[in-house]
């Protein structure tokens, strides 16, 4: 670890595990709901996210000493809003394909409270490299999670991976269909996804009990 | 240098600023990137009216592919060997027109192609009162024409489209749909082949000949859809609001062409 010290890695690392953006502070739940279906779109969303939050940590922190206290949340806003419209515009003008895919997430990453949640509470007080350390490992144990949760709604959800059928075909009766299995269609809702974070919490905070709080 | 930022002149200042710079940036490279972003969109649509046609890169069962966007404009061209536009008020046809004669008339956007006509502004057009053009692109196949009809209506988040192909007893050859928004593992799966594919075979009229669209229909019993007369197709689990809204725009938009194919028959 050449170029990062202890400290530095330590603000990769933390988000992954200890203090992780949705099973410990909570935040963000709104997408982990809303796409997690698909182990692709989890993924999409995920690498959308990291490239947001990365760049908004840096900007928002080199901003820090001149952004005026009133009105820094509507900055903030501004800085995320503006990232992800220019992003989206070049999607579209010369990779047409990859912007239709990620189009329906552009809204969502715009609203997610993650990212402001990072503006508020280290980008306006840290410098730009700590910041953008910051917000990657934010971003990735944000995708972590996504991608643990879309792997098991669309597996017991639709029987598949990536779109690909994993477990047979459930209309021809192949595979672990042909013993009575069905998909259970309530897995794609997203109440379920709402379980499954519930269940990863629990995992987590029994695994360390220096996350429960009294 | 050490700045007082909590004085008003100052914060007014500075949302002054940002939003100066923040608003000619993203106009500057709205307005930079438009040409190709127009571009795009023009061979996307001849991709999916292609696609609608059967005229695809599909592999196996996969997902779709269409024809290579540099060999669009010249599949388009070979393929689709009629563009025509019909004007209809109070579902009666008034005028039809071919292509060319649809790109000098005056209510046609600076010569378009029929195409590239904005389904949405038709639909407008009606709620002000107004004729409303209808495309109609048609590819011969050895005698068998098929027609394609563009279809647009809402879905659950915001708008979805797509072309039906159909020949001239309006049973259903192939079609696409698309969205703006719907939700990905759920509604967006309109945009899978296994929903799509299922339209091929379907009629939109019933065995009288009285227009009745296709329904997406939850417990229809037949997930397979060997059944190809009953205007029904399989739903997607957990997308009613999608699923009817695909029915919804079938049944609306096409009907408005049941007079053209009425005179075919």
């Amino acid at each position: 670890m050449g170029i990062l010290s202890k400290k530095d890695t330590k603000l990769i690392t933390d988000p992954l595990a200890d203090n992780n953006p949705i099973t410990i502070q909570v935040l963000g739940i709104c997408s982990a709901l809303a796409i997690t279906a698909e182990l692709k779109a989890s993924l999409v969303m995920g690498i959308a996210v990291l490239f947001v939050l990365g760049v908004g940590n840096v900007v928002i922190s080199l901003l820090r000493n001149l952004i005026p206290s009133k009105i820094r949340i509507i900055v903030q806003l501004i800085v995320v809003a503006s990232l992800v419209i220019i992003v989206d515009q070049v999607l579209k003008a010369f990779a047409f394909e990859l912007s239709k895919t990620l189009s329906v997430f552009i809204g969502l990453i715009i609203t997610n409270c993650i990212i402001m949640g990072r503006f508020e509470a280290f980008a306006l007080g840290n410098g730009p490299w700590k910041s953008f350390l910051d917000g990657i490992g934010n971003a990735l144990g944000y995708a972590v999670i996504l991608i643990v949760v879309g792997f098991f709604r669309e597996l017991l959800g639709s029987g598949t991976l990536f779109g690909i059928p994993v477990l047979g075909d459930p209309i021809e009766k192949t595979g672990v269909y042909s013993i009575g299995y069905e998909n259970n269609g309530f897995m794609l809702m997203p109440p379920m996804a709402l379980i499954i974070v519930g269940l990863i919490i629990w995992v987590q905070r029994s695994r360390n009990k220096d996350l429960i709080e009294d | 240098m050490a700045v007082n930022t909590d004085k008003n002149s100052y914060t007014i200042l500075f949302a002054v600023i940002m939003v100066l710079v923040v608003g000619s940036l993203l106009a500057f490279t709205a307005s930079a990137l438009r040409p190709n972003i127009k571009e795009n969109e023009r061979i996307e649509k001849q991709q999916n009216i292609l696609y609608a046609m059967g005229i695809n890169g599909n592999e196996g069962t996969g997902d779709i592919t269409f024809v290579d966007a540099k060999q669009a404009e010249a599949e388009f061209a070979s393929n689709v060997s009629e563009q025509i536009v019909l004007e209809v008020k109070d579902g009666k046809i008034i005028n039809e027109m071919t292509g060319e004669e649809f790109a000098n008339s005056k209510d046609s956007d600076k010569g378009i192609e029929p195409y590239l006509i904005d389904v949405k502004k038709q639909q407008t057009r009606v709620k002000e009162g107004k004729s409303r053009y209808l495309p109609l692109f048609i590819s011969d196949n050895n005698g068998q024409k098929v027609y394609v009809a563009p279809i647009r209506g809402k879905g659950l988040w915001d708008a979805i489209w797509g072309y039906v192909a159909i020949d001239k007893k309006m049973v259903v050859q192939g079609a696409f749909f698309d969205h703006k928004g719907e939700t990905p593992g759920l509604g967006a799966n309109i945009k899978q082949r296994y929903f799509m594919d299922d339209f091929t075979g379907e009629r939109l009229l019933s065995d009288e000949g009285v227009f009745r669209g296709i329904t997406v229909a939850k417990g229809n019993n037949d997930p397979k859809n060997e059944n190809k007369d009953d205007n029904e197709v399989d739903a997607l689990a957990g997308a009613t609001i999608t699923g009817d809204g695909v029915s919804a725009m079938i049944k609306k938009d096409l009907k408005l062409y049941l007079p053209y194919f009425k005179n075919l028959q």
